[in-house]
């Protein structure tokens, strides 16, 4: 279903309007829902928060009207994002979640990184998916080993559990980190929505292992989230890397606006769940009104026109579903990668202060290596292995 | 409106879409993992922190020297009253929020289709007020030997965290009324044989009147568990069709 960007306005803002009621629906079911019902609510949250982020970021650089206006839109996407994370359902386990979340990381960012025009974006996308990947091993593991539980029944068996770049040695010095930014004025507009696509989403991730860790007990969990989370922080810098720092205030914020408009999209063609894609719907008129409602202070202010920014229809929706195929790919051909600087290079070109800051932080062992040590998935938890094992001993 | 015992719906568990099953087993196995069950490392990392590790809190200051006169304390002398004191600290706040949770579950029955055999809202409102009752004699209690009945000991916090995913269940609105039982029934369960014990000790360390208000909460209790049991046997049986 093509979108035609420039022409559908959405609903104005004056209309975009909440109750307490509606910030707290009722969530989608953890056992009956397609688990990509909650790979698209975990995501969205992460949309929001990406542009309530840069919303607070530049309400501090600029004055007048733009702030009044930046604080206007920031309150509707706030709400926007309490009714989209409070679908989520209390029982589910913050490590149940977690699943979740490290699913939203490999298949959006396989979807991505294969809808990516420009070479180095996409390497560097598929570059950060196998570390997101070996996250999901290590988190399964783990959610198997202290809960008890089988993390397929988060996946649905959709997303593979099996090692990728090992998170231990994916620790790196900040400046091995770093990317080459797009160029404003020659990267394509895919390129920069999917730039603050996998950024936010990220993002989100490294916050919500910052507030969910220290409430499990278990030190192992709590060193493997914070082992895990510094990764996450490492690929915040990585994608926040990624985009031009030339761009305006202005310039920013219409693109915020066109990628939730382009997010909401892609969520609500796919959509199962006629609840939840009603919202979908919903925050999509939404976000049309915001951006064409920004899209108007480009032109009052920098008189320029959306038109110059934007395409007039979007591109392929987001893939919401299993790229199986693409990450096995990935992961025979890519998995020694390592970086060095902006660049990603063969194993053997790693830069030494990489190596230096992975030993030091690994030096008293490491969580990610002991939480999987000998763990393989298996349908039921690795315990219904032992006991057909004891059986047939 | 679902039930939860509508059919086929559940997307999780293997069979569930056994061709994708089966590409799950491939990838899992396409890694060189060294099945081994292998938990020596998890354990190095708990065992060690677990040797250094400081407990969740200690108990509150010692009752004052007239507390000690007014209830009898100095008796326990060679003893650890400190272990009464956090145990009778425990059970109160076990009955407090064992009160929120009658409430949570009057809630819920007010929301469900009667079961037959199941709990009425007066018993349930009954129950509700005696463990209203219990943690009103247990702050009496605390008082009597010149302890604090506001602060939370050592095991009254630990109990809290032991019982946090109770409240979780009972508050949440899509749990049904059985679900809820099965919860109560651990909670009494557990309410039952700590009473017993919290009554013993009271016997034990020549604290007679408490001792017997602690049997007469016990047999509330025992009245209590009786009921529970009867409401989650007589529901299960009547879903399944045997009642």
């Amino acid at each position: 279903m093509a979108l035609d960007l420039l022409h559908e306005k959405g609903t104005p803002l004056e209309k975009q309007v909440f109750t307490w009621r509606e910030l707290a629906p009722h969530p989608y079911s953890k056992l009956d829902d397609d688990a990509f019902t909650r790979v698209r609510v975990i995501f969205m949250n992460g949309i929001e928060a990406g542009t309530i982020r840069f919303s607070h970021g530049a309400a501090s650089m600029v004055n007048g009207e733009l702030r009044q206006q930046l604080a206007m839109t920031r309150r509707i996407d706030h709400m926007q994002q309490v009714m989209v994370n409070w679908m989520n359902p209390a029982d589910q386990t913050p490590l149940e979640t977690t699943i979740g979340y490290e699913q939203v990381a490999i298949e959006v960012t396989a979807s991505v990184a294969q809808h990516e025009p420009d070479p180095y974006l996409a390497q560097v996308y598929r570059f950060g998916m196998l570390e997101d990947f070996d996250h999901l091993y290590r988190f399964s593991a783990l959610l198997d080993r202290l809960e008890g539980k089988d993390p397929n029944n988060i996946l649905q068996s959709y997303t593979d559990i099996t090692p990728g770049r090992a998170t231990a040695v994916e620790h790196r010095h900040p400046l091995d980190d770093l990317r080459r930014p797009y160029e404003r004025e020659t990267a394509s507009p895919i390129s920069k929505l999917n730039a603050l696509t996998i950024l936010s989403a990220e993002h989100q991730t490294r916050d919500y292992y910052m507030n969910i860790a220290p409430i499990y007990a278990d030190p192992v969990a709590r060193q493997l989230y914070a082992e895990i989370a510094a990764i996450e922080e490492q690929h915040v810098t990585q994608y926040g890397s990624l985009i031009d720092p030339e761009e305006s205030v202005l310039e920013k914020w219409l693109l915020h606006e066109a990628n939730e408009v382009y997010n909401y999209w892609s969520c609500m063609q796919q959509e199962g769940n006629p609840r939840i894609k009603a919202v979908w719907e919903r925050f999509l008129d939404y976000e049309l009104g915001q951006m064409h409602h920004v899209a108007r202070l480009l032109e009052k202010y920098q008189g320029r026109e959306a038109a110059e920014l934007l395409p007039e229809t979007l591109p392929d929706p987001i893939g919401f579903h299993s790229h199986r195929e693409f990450v096995r790919e990935v992961l025979a051909n890519e998995v020694d990668l390592r970086a060095n600087g902006t660049e990603i290079v063969p194993l053997d070109q790693e830069h030494g202060r990489s190596l230096a800051v992975r030993d030091q932080l690994n030096s008293e062992g490491s969580p990610s290596e002991a939480v999987a040590s000998g763990y393989r998935w298996e349908p039921g938890t690795e315990l219904a292995n032992v006991v057909q094992m004891r059986k047939s001993s | 409106m679902k039930s939860p015992l509508d059919v086929g719906g559940n997307r999780t568990g293997a069979d569930a879409s056994p061709e994708l099953a089966k590409e799950m087993m491939e990838g899992a196995t396409m890694s060189p993992v060294e099945t081994g069950f292998d938990l020596t490392a998890m354990e190095a990392i708990r065992s060690l922190y677990s040797r250094g590790a400081e407990p969740f809190g200690t108990m509150p200051p010692p009752p004052s020297v007239k507390g000690k006169m007014k209830s009898g304390m100095q008796k326990l002398k060679g003893k650890s009253p400190a272990v009464f004191l956090d145990l009778i600290a425990d059970r109160l706040a076990f009955e407090r929020t064992g009160t929120r949770l009658y409430e949570a579950l009057l809630v819920k029955y007010d929301a469900s289709d009667a079961q037959p055999g199941g709990p009425t809202r007066d018993e349930i409102l009954h129950i509700h007020d005696e463990e209203l009752e219990h943690f009103g004699l247990l702050m009496e209690c605390m008082k009597t030997l010149g302890a604090d009945p506001t602060a939370i000991s050592p095991t009254a916090d630990a109990d809290a965290v032991a019982s946090t995913g109770v409240m979780q269940l009972l508050s949440d609105p899509r749990s049904t009324l059985t679900e809820c039982l099965h919860a109560i029934h651990m909670v009494e369960l557990v309410d039952n044989d700590a009473w017993e014990m919290l009554a013993s000790l009271a016997d034990r360390l020549g604290h007679d009147s408490m001792a017997e208000q602690f049997r007469h909460a016990l047999s509330q209790e025992n009245d209590h568990l009786r009921m529970v049991r009867s409401w989650l046997q007589n529901t299960i049986e009547g879903q399944v069709g045997i009642s």
